[in-house]
C-alpha cells in the first residue's frame, strides 16, 4: 500500500500515457492487421499533427483549431497511404518498410524546415490544461480525462468494427487480402478507411499528450510512436483491446520506473519487454498463431 | 572472358591508383575542401552501407541494428585508445576511469569489431528468429537498449557515462579511412563471392528450401549477423576517429535510417551500389545541396524556400522518388565490374556502327 | 533380405482439433520406389513434412537406418486435445531440424517448387553441396579452401551433365520452362547425396508426354545414383508404372497398402477416390 501511495503520481502518469500511447497504437495495430506493414510515418503523423495545432491556435479559438487540427491530420495519414505506400502494393515487404521508414524521414525533414528545429510551446487548452489536486499530488486534468476518453473512443471503435459494414470489410481484409479482393471488398477504400481512423485517434492522442508535455520538437513523434508500436506488438498485433492493454501496462510500467530513478532506462526498459515478448510469445497476449504452409 | 592473372593486375593497378590520386589531392588541395569531408565520411559509410547490406540486402534479414553496432565499436576504440595522460581531463567526472591501457590504433580497431560481434552474437540468439518487420523492431529496441546502456552513469568510469569521449588518435590524411573501409569491403566480398555468400543468398531467397539442402539456418544467420556486425563496429571505431569526440546519443535510430537508404539508393544487393551511393549521399548531404540551406539573392530577388533545413527536405524528397520509382537503386543486385565497363562500351560502338 | 531404411511409425500430426495424420506406419526398403497417394488433404504433404523435421509431429516415431530420428507424444496443450492413438507409446522426444535431417541422408523437392530464384541453375546445385563440405567460414573467405571448392564444381557440374542442364547453367533458376525447373528441383537435392529421396508431386502440372519422360527419369535417377525414392504422386499411371509398393492414405488414416496391381483391385482405394457407393 505504501509503495501505490509513494508512487501514486507516476501510477496516474503511467495510466495517462498509456491511454495516449493507446490512441496511437490502434493506428499502428489496424494497418498491420491489414498491409502487414510497420506504418512508420505513424509516429510522424502524430508529431505533425502537434505541430498543426501550434501554428493553427496561433490564428484560431481552441474550439475551431482542434477539430481543423483532426481533420488535417487524418488528411495527412490519407496523403502518406496514397502516396507511399499504395504504389507498392505488390512490391515486396522490404521495399514497403523502406518507403515507410523514407516517408517519416521527409516529415521529420518537413517539420525541421518549418520549425527551424526550434520546440515549440503547445497552446493551453482550457479545461484540459487547469491543475487538480488529488491526495497530496497535483496533477493536470488531462492526466485524468486521457483514460475516460480513451476508453470511449476505443469502445466506439470496437462497435464501429463489428457492426458496420466498412468495419466487417476490415475484418475481412485482415483475415486474407486476395480473397476479400476477390469477394468484390474494395481494397483501397477500406486501407484508406484505416488509415483515416488511426491518425483520427492520432490526432486525438496528439492534443492530450502534449497538452502533458507542453512542447512540440520535430523528433517529439519518433519514441512515442516506438513505443505505442512495442505496445501493439505487446497486445499481440492486429488486436485492439491488445493494443489499449499493452499501451497502459507499458505507460504505467515506463512511470514507475521513473519514479523507482531510473529514467534514462525508461525507454530501455520498453524494448526490453518487447524483445521478451517477441522471445516468449511472438503473437502477444491476443495475437493468433498462424502455420506457414510449406 | 578475361583472363584472370589479367584482371588481378587491372585491379591492383586500379586501386594503386586511386590511392595516388588521393595522395596528389591532398598535396595540391587546401586540406579545408568539402571534398576531403565526403572522401572520409563517405568511406565510413561506404564500410557501414556494405555491411548492412551483406544482412539486408544478401542475407535477407531486415536489421536496424546498425547504429547499436557502430556505437559499440566507435566506444570501443576511443575508450581502448585514449593516451593514459588526457585521461583525467577525458574523466572527469570519473576519476580519470578505470581502464589502466592504451592500445594500439590498429588493434582498437579491431577489437572494436570484436566486441561489436560478441554483442551481436548474445543479441542473435534470440532475435534471429523472429520473421522481417519483427525482426526489424527488435533490432532497432536493441540499438536503443545499447544507447540507453552505454550512458548509464554506473559505467561511467568505463564509457564516461553521457560525456562527450575524446582525445584519442585521429587520422588526418583521407588515405586512412579508404585503406581500412576498402580491406574490410575487399574482405566482404571475398565472403559474399564464397560458398557461404550462396548460402546467404540461398536464405535470402526461400528459407524453407535453403534448410532442406542441409543449411542450419539458425548457424547461417548469425554467422552473416555477426560479421556484419563486425564490420559496422570497425566502421564505428573509424568514425569516432573521423568525428575526433563522440558521444552515445549521436546513435539514433536515424542514423540507421540513412544507412538503410544508402543501401537502397545503391542498390539492395549490390556492393558497389552501396559504396557508390554512400558517396553521392555524403556528397548530396554535405556539400551540393549545401547552398539550399543558404539564404539566397539573385540580384535583388530573394529566392523563395531556401533557408536552414531546406536542403534535407529537398534531399528526403529525393530519397523517396528513388524509393517509390527507381525501386531498384542505381545498381539493381549488378556489381561495377572492369568487364561490365568493357561490355558497355562494347555496345555502344557496336550500336554506333548500326546507326552508320 | 533388402535392408530397412525408413520406418515411421504411429505418426499423428494434429493441427488445433484436425488429425492431419492419424497413426501412419509405413516403411521404405532400399532400392525401392514406394508412393504415397491419396486425395487432395489427405495428409500425405503433411506426413512428409513431419519426416523432414518441418514440423514436430504430434505423436509417433520415425527412423531411418535403424536409428530413431524423431519420436514426439503429445505435449502442452495437445494432452488434452489429442484424439489419435498411441499416445503413450513414445516417452522420448528426439526432434531435429530438416538440415540435420538432410545431412543425415534424406532430400526431398516440394509440392510448389522452391528454387532460389536469384541464383543461377548451377549456383542452386551448387548451394547443396555446402553441407558435405568441410570449409569454415574463414578458410572459404581467404580461398583456403580452392581444392574444396573445384571438387563441389565439378562434381555439380557433372550432376548437371547427366541430367540435361549444363546448357542452361548460368540462366537464373526461375526463368527456366516448368518441367526443367521440376528437373533442377530434382538434381539439386541429388547433390546433397542423400541415400533417400522424397519427391513431392514430382509429376504436377505436366502433360502425359512430360509425365511419361519423368517416369523414365525417375526410375533412371534411383538406379544411377542408388538412391530410394519415396514419392507422393496424383498420376496414377505414373505411379503404377514404377512403384514397387504403394500407400494409400484418406483423411491422414492409411487405408491401404501393397503392390501396385493388389492397390488398383483395392475396394477401400476406389471408395476414397470415387466416393463410396450405397450399398456397395
Amino acid at each position: 500500500m505504501d509503495f501505490f501511495k509513494e508512487n501514486l503520481p507516476y501510477i496516474m502518469a503511467g495510466i495517462s500515457v498509456g491511454g495516449q500511447y493507446a490512441l496511437i497504437a490502434i493506428g499502428y495495430t489496424m494497418v498491420y492487421g491489414i498491409l502487414r506493414l510497420i506504418n512508420f510515418a505513424h509516429g510522424e503523423i502524430f508529431m505533425a499533427s502537434g505541430f498543426m495545432m501550434v501554428y493553427l491556435s496561433a490564428v484560431l479559438p481552441w474550439y475551431i483549431a482542434i477539430p481543423t487540427v483532426i481533420v488535417s491530420t487524418v488528411l495527412l495519414g490519407f496523403i502518406v497511404e496514397r502516396v507511399a505506400y499504395k504504389p507498392l502494393r505488390t512490391a515486396p515487404r522490404m521495399s514497403i518498410m523502406i518507403s515507410a521508414i523514407g516517408i517519416s524521414y521527409l516529415i521529420q525533414n518537413v517539420a525541421w524546415y518549418v520549425t527551424s528545429g526550434l520546440a515549440k510551446q503547445y497552446p493551453v487548452i482550457p479545461w484540459i490544461s487547469n491543475t487538480v489536486t488529488i491526495g497530496n499530488s497535483t496533477t493536470k486534468m488531462v492526466t485524468l480525462a486521457t483514460p475516460f476518453l480513451t476508453l470511449f473512443l476505443v469502445s466506439v471503435l470496437v462497435v464501429l468494427i463489428k457492426y458496420t459494414k466498412i468495419g466487417m470489410a476490415m475484418r475481412a481484409v485482415s483475415r486474407d487480402f486476395e480473397t476479400s479482393q476477390l469477394m468484390g471488398i474494395k481494397i483501397n477504400s477500406v486501407i484508406s478507411a484505416t488509415f483515416i481512423i488511426g491518425s483520427f485517434l492520432a490526432a486525438v492522442g496528439s492534443v492530450l499528450y502534449f497538452s502533458n508535455y507542453t512542447t512540440v520538437t520535430p523528433i517529439s513523434g519518433a519514441m512515442p510512436g516506438l513505443k505505442a508500436f512495442v505496445a501493439a506488438v505487446f497486445g499481440g498485433i492486429g488486436s485492439i483491446p491488445g493494443a489499449v492493454l499493452g499501451a497502459f501496462i507499458i505507460g504505467i510500467s515506463e512511470n514507475i520506473i521513473k519514479g523507482l530513478g531510473w529514467t534514462a532506462f525508461s525507454d530501455a526498459f520498453t524494448f526490453a519487454l518487447l524483445i521478451i515478448i517477441l522471445v516468449a510469445k511472438p503473437t502477444g497476449l491476443f495475437g493468433e498463431k498462424s502455420t506457414d504452409k510449406v | 572472358m578475361m583472363d584472370k592473372n589479367k584482371k588481378i593486375l587491372i585491379s591492383i593497378s586500379l586501386v594503386v591508383g586511386l590511392f595516388a590520386l588521393l595522395f596528389i589531392l591532398e598535396q595540391v588541395m587546401p586540406s579545408s575542401s568539402m571534398l576531403f569531408v565526403v572522401l572520409k565520411k563517405g568511406a565510413i559509410f561506404a564500410l557501414v552501407a556494405v555491411s548492412m547490406n551483406l544482412l539486408n540486402g544478401f542475407t535477407g534479414l531486415f536489421s536496424l541494428g546498425q547504429a547499436g553496432f557502430m556505437l559499440i565499436g566507435a566506444y570501443t576504440y576511443a575508450i581502448l585508445t585514449i593516451p593514459m595522460a588526457d585521461r583525467a581531463a577525458v574523466y572527469q567526472y570519473f576519476d580519470g576511469g578505470i581502464i589502466g591501457f592504451t592500445l594500439s590504433v590498429p588493434i582498437a580497431l579491431i577489437l572494436a569489431g570484436i566486441i561489436a560481434a560478441i554483442f551481436a552474437f548474445l543479441i542473435g540468439f534470440p532475435v534471429l528468429r523472429l520473421k522481417s518487420d519483427y525482426l526489424a523492431i527488435a533490432t532497432l529496441g536493441f540499438a536503443e537498449i545499447i544507447r540507453a546502456f552505454f550512458q548509464w552513469d554506473v559505467l561511467g568510469p568505463i564509457t564516461n557515462s553521457s560525456n562527450l569521449l575524446r582525445k584519442f588518435p585521429t587520422f588526418s590524411t583521407v588515405l586512412y579511412p579508404f585503406a581500412v573501409a576498402g580491406i574490410c569491403i575487399f574482405v566482404i566480398v571475398l565472403l559474399i563471392n564464397s560458398s557461404y555468400g550462396r548460402v546467404f543468398k540461398a536464405i535470402r531467397d526461400d528459407e524453407i528450401a535453403a534448410e532442406a539442402m542441409g543449411i542450419n539456418l539458425a548457424k547461417q544467420k548469425q554467422l552473416a549477423f555477426i560479421t556484419s556486425s563486425f564490420f559496422a563496429g570497425v566502421g564505428g571505431g573509424l568514425l569516432a576517429m573521423y568525428q575526433s569526440s563522440i558521444q552515445a546519443s549521436a546513435f539514433k535510430a536515424s542514423m540507421t535510417y540513412e544507412i538503410l537508404l544508402i543501401v537502397v539508393i545503391g542498390g539492395v544487393g549490390s556492393i558497389t551500389g552501396s559504396v557508390l551511393s554512400s558517396f553521392l549521399f555524403i556528397a548530396s548531404s554535405e556539400w551540393w545541396l549545401r547552398f539550399l540551406d543558404a539564404e539566397t539573392y539573385i540580384g535583388s530577388f530573394h529566392v523563395p524556400l531556401m533557408r536552414s533545413g531546406f536542403r534535407k527536405v529537398v534531399f528526403s524528397i529525393i530519397i523517396m522518388i528513388v524509393v517509390l520509382f527507381y525501386r531498384k537503386g542505381i545498381m539493381g543486385t549488378k556489381e561495377f565490374s572492369i568487364e561490365g565497363i568493357g561490355r558497355f562500351f562494347r555496345r555502344l560502338f557496336a550500336k554506333k556502327k548500326e546507326a552508320q | 533380405m533388402t535392408q530397412n531404411i525408413l520406418t515411421v511409425e504411429n505418426l499423428s500430426m494434429q493441427f488445433g482439433g484436425v488429425l492431419a495424420v492419424n497413426n501412419l506406419s509405413l516403411n521404405v526398403n532400399q532400392g525401392e520406389i514406394v508412393a504415397l497417394i491419396g486425395p487432395n488433404g489427405a495428409g500425405k504433404t503433411t506426413a512428409f513434412n513431419c519426416i523432414t523435421g518441418v514440423y514436430e509431429p504430434t505423436n509417433g516415431c520415425v527412423s531411418f537406418l535403424g536409428e530413431m530420428m524423431i519420436s514426439n507424444h503429445p505435449k502442452g496443450k495437445m494432452k488434452k486435445l489429442y484424439a489419435g492413438e498411441n499416445k503413450d507409446l513414445y516417452k522420448k522426444v528426439i526432434s531435429h531440424t530438416p538440415d540435420k535431417i538432410t545431412k543425415l541422408g534424406i532430400a526431398r523437392t516440394f509440392q510448389n517448387i522452391r528454387l532460389f530464384k536469384s541464383l543461377s541453375v548451377f549456383e542452386n546445385v551448387l548451394v547443396a553441396k555446402h553441407l558435405r563440405a568441410q570449409q569454415t567460414v574463414f578458410s572459404a573467405t581467404f580461398r583456403l579452401n580452392h581444392l574444396e571448392e573445384k571438387r563441389a564444381r565439378e562434381e555439380s557440374l557433372d550432376l548437371l551433365e547427366e541430367q540435361g542442364l549444363l546448357a542452361v547453367k548460368d540462366t537464373l533458376a526461375t526463368s527456366l520452362p516448368y518441367g526443367l525447373q521440376r528437373r533442377l528441383e530434382i538434381s539439386r537435392a541429388l547433390a546433397t547425396n542423400p541415400t533417400l529421396l522424397l519427391l513431392d508431386e514430382p509429376a504436377a502440372g505436366m502433360n502425359p508426354q512430360e509425365t511419361q519422360e519423368l517416369a523414365e527419369f525417375i526410375v533412371q535417377i534411383k538406379n544411377k545414383y542408388n538412391v530410394t525414392i519415396l514419392m507422393i504422386e496424383h498420376h496414377m499411371d505414373l505411379v503404377m508404372k514404377i512403384s514397387d509398393r504403394i500407400y494409400v492414405l484418406d483423411f491422414g488414416k492409411l487405408i491401404a497398402e501393397g503392390t501396385p496391381s493388389e492397390i488398383q483391385n483395392n475396394i477401400h482405394v476406389i471408395d476414397a477416390y470415387l466416393g463410396v457407393v450405397e450399398g456397395a
